[in-house]
């Protein structure tokens, strides 16, 4: 009979495959391992952590001195380059409840949209003691209206105004940086006057005032304690005037042709850096990292650091512990010690990003600290003052991040497509519509 | 009895059900019965990989996608879907976004699609003619194709920079002003079209190769016997011989060019990226897609695009099929 049908093989080939199509599309159901990749196996503690851009634990060896410290420990550490992609996997890993790390890292951008819709998701700070060393402000973003705290603050970004002296000399500006200080203090408006002065009386080529206009707009709204929202979580942006001022103050330095209209932290502005198109840059202090890789040894010593018109914070971060993590205790006992004082401390003596300890900001060991790239200003002192000025109070909401590239975008318009400024801001105010949804 | 049983299992066993009555060799029914459950099960069993491949990760996407359309979600909430039936979908076609969005797609696709396979031509009649070192040529020109999009978009990005990049210095040295290429509409449009014709431009050339080597010698004697100059050879012989070959790259082109998004995406770079330009000058439909869905995380609004930009597709294909029918009648009417 099986020659007649001939097909014995021919069975089982079919069958196998039937059955492997099946086990395809099983897989994609997917089995149930830990939720983290964490977890506790002969006494010995894994703990996962996702990053992005360079937050310095790893950079700093911090994470290798606590894995020294505590031989039962091994931290993994994941580091995405860029916040965007970072958080748009974060959001899909909540959502779907697989791929998250024990501890997750959180911009400042996104902590509003955290503490209003993933608050359950993240494990609670408050019962951790020794935490009550951080600015007035900082924890205070990262906590739900009923008192859950979902994670310790990493570094802050304080403001001051890069520049360079020797394109100020040639403008006959004051070199000096207490005196250049001075020109501008208390109000960004005269930091715009003295753009003018610059374009009339810089003798020596092609070299704008400022890199983006846009950077000018986001050091002004983020000096004051309501930015887009308010406390209730409405969109303000439209009607808040400190918003209005900084829009008009950023377009009339477009308009008047003192920026290099570039595009930060994209290409053209590192080029720019390092061939010097520009005198000044607003630079919170995460910043100064990024300025004297960029521009370069050849412009060693000519960038220094002055202190900014008004203090405002843009940027820093958060660790948080995701609840359902198997090592949950032991990662908060890792995000407490990386957020002490001594260890933020260390980070900004290595990297320059700023504690958002008060205790750290008021070491001996932070205020010391200067920087040989920019002709030894003493960068301690200066953001340590600066942090200071930072409002006590930062209203955030859930779609600052996006609000503020929206923003971004429109000076763009004013300073590149030539676009009116009325006009300008009617397209980033239907954009931001868009956005919110 | 046995052998007549037999009989009637093994033949009717093709035709279909055995009409004999029961009360037979349990072990010879069950034979039977796998082997008429081989006969028409296995082809379908052969070919279950590809199908639930396909209904797995093509179908139930497509389904879901248009499920998700019909709905208000959010990226950071799922779970959390609001039914709004087809405001998606009115609110698209009223944004003048997806309107400026589809007419850059058609003309980034125009501008990058009808030089490129028109130099395509150009290059696979050149590399036909029989030269020293024809098989490096043949592989150079396949080089760019084997390029990564992230690659060469990065590259070119770099060479249309406005300060410091090189095509503005070459342009300088013979005495034209910069070009501002990311700000402009249409310098954008262009720097982006040429991407795309620099990766397929060799990849298009070798399928009209390939197909201009299958036209027969003959035809080209007797052309040139008639007196046919080398051009006239190229447009009377070689075109209509590889005719179908041009028609498949057209199709291709066409889909590729509907589909374009990493090229425009890291030309613009970080959130020009994502808008296509601050104006949104050079924003292709893909792009609008990752806007609204990884910009502004709404997957409601996303999968609308999504949806949109297939039943483009499907409106082009039946637009060409029509027009093919109409020419192909025409003749044979007049």
């Amino acid at each position: 009979m099986s020659t007649v049908h001939g097909s014995p093989r021919r069975r089982a080939v079919a069958v196998v495959a039937a059955a492997g199509a099946l086990a395809l599309v099983a897989g994609c159901g997917g089995g149930d391992e830990s939720v983290t990749g964490g977890g506790k196996k002969d006494g010995k503690v894994t703990i996962t952590m996702g990053m992005y851009g360079v937050m310095g634990f790893k950079e700093t060896g911090l994470l290798e001195q606590y894995e020294k410290e505590n031989p039962n420990v091994r931290i993994k550490a994941e580091v995405a380059g860029d916040e965007q992609t970072y958080y748009t996997a974060l959001q899909t890993r909540l959502a779907g409840g697989k791929g998250l790390k024990d501890i997750q890292g959180i911009e400042i951008g996104r902590a509003k949209e955290i503490v209003d819709t993933q608050a359950a998701k993240f494990a609670d700070f408050s019962d951790v003691k020794g935490t009550d060393h951080f600015l007035p402000w900082k924890q205070s973003q990262i906590t739900t209206e009923d008192g859950k705290v979902l994670g310790l603050g990493t570094d802050i970004g304080p403001m001051a105004v890069c520049y360079r002296k020797d394109y100020f000399e040639k403008a006959g500006l004051p070199t000096d940086r207490e005196e250049v200080a001075k020109l501008w203090e208390g109000d960004w408006s005269k930091y715009v006057e003295v753009g003018r002065t610059f374009k009339k009386d810089f003798k020596g080529g092609d070299v704008a005032y400022m890199d983006a206009a846009s950077g000018l707009f986001n050091a002004m709204v983020y000096g004051y304690p309501e930015q887009y929202y308010n406390a209730d979580g409405d969109l303000i942006y439209d009607k808040n005037p400190a918003v209005k001022q900084a829009w008009n103050l950023a377009a009339d330095a477009a308009e008047d042709g003192l920026s290099a209209k570039l595009r930060q932290f994209q290409p053209g502005w590192d080029p720019g850096l390092a061939n010097g198109t520009f005198a000044t840059a607003v630079c919170p202090a995460w910043m100064l990292a990024h300025i004297s890789e960029k521009a370069g040894e050849a412009n060693k010593g000519k960038w220094d650091v002055a202190k900014a018109p008004k203090g405002a914070n843009w940027g820093g971060s958060f660790f948080g512990v995701v609840d359902k993590s198997p090592v949950k205790e032991e990662a908060k006992k890792l995000v407490a010690w990386l957020t002490a004082p001594e260890q933020q401390a260390h980070i900004f003596k290595e990297l320059g990003s700023v504690p958002s300890s008060q205790k750290a900001l008021e070491s001996p060991e932070v205020k010391s600290v200067k920087s040989e790239y920019f002709d030894n200003a003493p960068i301690g002192q200066i953001f340590g003052e600066a942090a200071q000025e930072i409002p006590d109070k930062q209203i955030l909401g859930r779609k600052d991040g996006t609000i503020k590239d929206t923003f971004s975008q429109g000076l763009t318009l004013i300073e590149q497509q030539g676009t009116a400024r009325d006009q300008a801001w009617k397209t980033t105010a239907e954009r931001i519509e868009k956005a919110v949804g | 009895m046995a052998t007549s049983t037999t009989k009637a299992l093994t033949g009717g066993g093709r035709r279909g059900p055995s009409p004999e009555p029961g009360g037979e060799n349990a072990g010879r029914r069950r034979g039977a019965l796998l082997h008429r459950l081989d006969l028409k099960g296995a082809p379908y069993a052969f070919v279950a990989p590809f199908f639930v491949v396909f209904a797995a990760f093509s179908f139930y996407p497509l389904l879901y996608t248009s499920w998700i359309s019909l709905h208000r979600v959010e990226l950071a909430t799922l779970d959390v879907m609001e039914w709004v039936a087809f405001d998606n979908y009115v609110a698209l076609w009223n944004d003048e976004r997806f309107w400026n969005a589809l007419m850059n797609t058609v003309t980034i696709g125009v501008i990058s699609t009808v030089p490129q396979l028109l130099m395509a031509l150009g290059l696979a009649h050149l590399l036909n003619y029989r030269m020293r070192g024809s098989l490096f040529f043949r592989v150079a020109s396949l080089v760019p194709y084997a390029t990564s999009v992230g690659a060469a978009a990065l590259v070119f990005t770099m060479l249309f920079e406005r300060d410091f990049g090189m095509i503005n210095w070459m342009l300088g040295l013979v005495g034209v002003d910069p070009v501002n290429w990311e700000a402009d509409k249409w310098p954008a449009q262009l720097a982006i079209s040429t991407i795309v014709i620099w990766r397929w431009t060799g990849y298009n050339a070798l399928l009209y190769l390939a197909a201009m080597q299958a036209v027969p010698a003959e035809r080209y004697e007797a052309a040139a016997i008639d007196g046919a100059s080398r051009w006239k050879q190229f447009t009377h012989v070689t075109v209509p011989g590889i005719r179908s070959t041009i028609v498949f790259t057209i199709v291709l082109s066409t889909i590729g060019a509907t589909q374009l998004f990493g090229e425009p995406l890291i030309f613009g770079q970080g959130p020009n990226g994502v808008t296509g330009g601050a104006d949104n000058q050079y924003q292709t439909l893909g792009l609008l897609l990752y806007e609204e869905g990884w910009k502004n995380y709404q997957m409601g609004r996303s999968a609308t695009v999504a949806w949109a930009m297939f039943l483009l597709l499907v409106l082009v294909f039946v637009t060409q099929r029509l027009i093919t029918r109409l020419r192909s009648r025409s003749p044979r009417t007049s």
